[in-house]
């Protein structure tokens, strides 16, 4: 029995995620985030590409309490 | 890595939920406050000018009823907000992991998520505090959006300066020296920034201070919500999986 399971489940080491396999994920989920936030966040207030005021409208609320300027 | 993009955005869409709840209790009653006071001063606007087109809410509210904005679109934005948020945070939490010294996964969950909301949030917020309908100046919607992002560029710079400043130095001089230091440097750059970009006081003369107050607190404690929600749900998932695979 000198190689029995450790009975605790202690957390398995950290292994750092090597930089070059990141990259191509940050880049993916940046772009996603950016066109996420851009709409919440932006759309319809100091830029606009959809005319109308309804993407605004839609999420207004939201975009006020998230602390984004606003109209 | 595609696991953790993915726990990523699960931990957003379950911390959009919570903030859903927070901002509809906490925040939404300012919201109509504010609104209500916007049409308090338009009517009154109008009959001094007895004439004109006020630009209230109410006009607005033609596109998209109060009803729907503080219901499906206060929901949409938070659930997207969330989803961005988490597949952010997914990400730095994976440069993150393995590189802050001896800490737990669900330690360094921890970290990011409030390292994230001071420089994505908090910093921007003391600069520029969030404000609620009719306490804002269409005409400057352009310069005050430009001067909020920068003032994010900004924020996110000198806390990713702080993070690494605070790894070069662990090792000479120990955790407290060098988070103090660098959380120094990174106050002293705030400090400048703040008294270098332009300030806009633009709350009109009567507005009332209680429902700023509450407005303001309730965007602070939303997106505290979404960060912590984010990274505690992330960190709660990142251990059930690493006992999955044992």
């Amino acid at each position: 029995m000198a190689l029995a399971a450790p009975i605790a489940v202690s957390p398995a080491p950290s292994v750092a995620i090597p930089v070059r396999e990141i990259v191509p994920w940050a880049l993916f989920a940046a772009a996603i985030a950016f066109v996420l936030v851009y709409f919440i966040g932006f759309e319809q207030g100091a830029f606009s590409f959809v005319s109308s005021s309804y993407v605004h409208e839609f999420v207004h609320d939201a975009r006020h309490l998230a602390g984004l300027p606003c109209h | 890595m595609p696991d953790l993009l993915l726990r990523g955005m699960l931990a957003g869409v379950v911390a959009g939920a919570l903030a859903i709840g927070f901002a509809s209790v906490f925040g939404e009653p300012a919201i109509e406050r504010a609104i209500a006071f916007e049409e308090r001063t338009a009517v009154s606007d109008e009959q001094a000018a007895s004439h004109g087109h006020p630009v209230t809410e109410a006009d607005a509210a033609s596109t998209v009823a109060r009803s729907v904005q503080r219901t499906v679109g206060l929901a949409a934005g938070m659930i997207g907000l969330g989803i961005a948020f988490g597949g952010i945070f997914a990400v730095l939490y994976a440069f993150a992991r393995g590189r802050l010294g001896s800490m737990s996964d669900r330690g360094t969950a921890l970290t990011v998520a409030v390292l994230a909301f001071v420089a994505l949030y908090l910093v921007p917020f003391l600069k520029y505090p969030a404000n609620p309908p009719a306490a804002g100046a269409a005409g400057t919607i352009q310069a005050r959006t430009v001067a909020y992002l920068v003032m994010l560029l900004l924020s996110v710079l000198t806390t990713m300066g702080a993070v690494i400043l605070q790894r070069r130095l662990v090792r000479g001089r120990g955790g407290w020296d060098a988070s103090l230091i660098a959380a120094g440097g990174f106050g002293m750059a705030f400090a400048m920034g703040a008294l270098l970009m332009p300030s806009f006081a633009e709350v009109p003369a009567g507005f009332p201070a209680d429902v700023l107050w509450r407005f303001r607190i309730a965007s602070v404690g939303t997106q505290l919500v979404l960060w912590l929600g984010i990274g505690l749900a992330f960190g709660m998932l990142t251990e059930r999986a690493a006992r999955a695979d044992r």
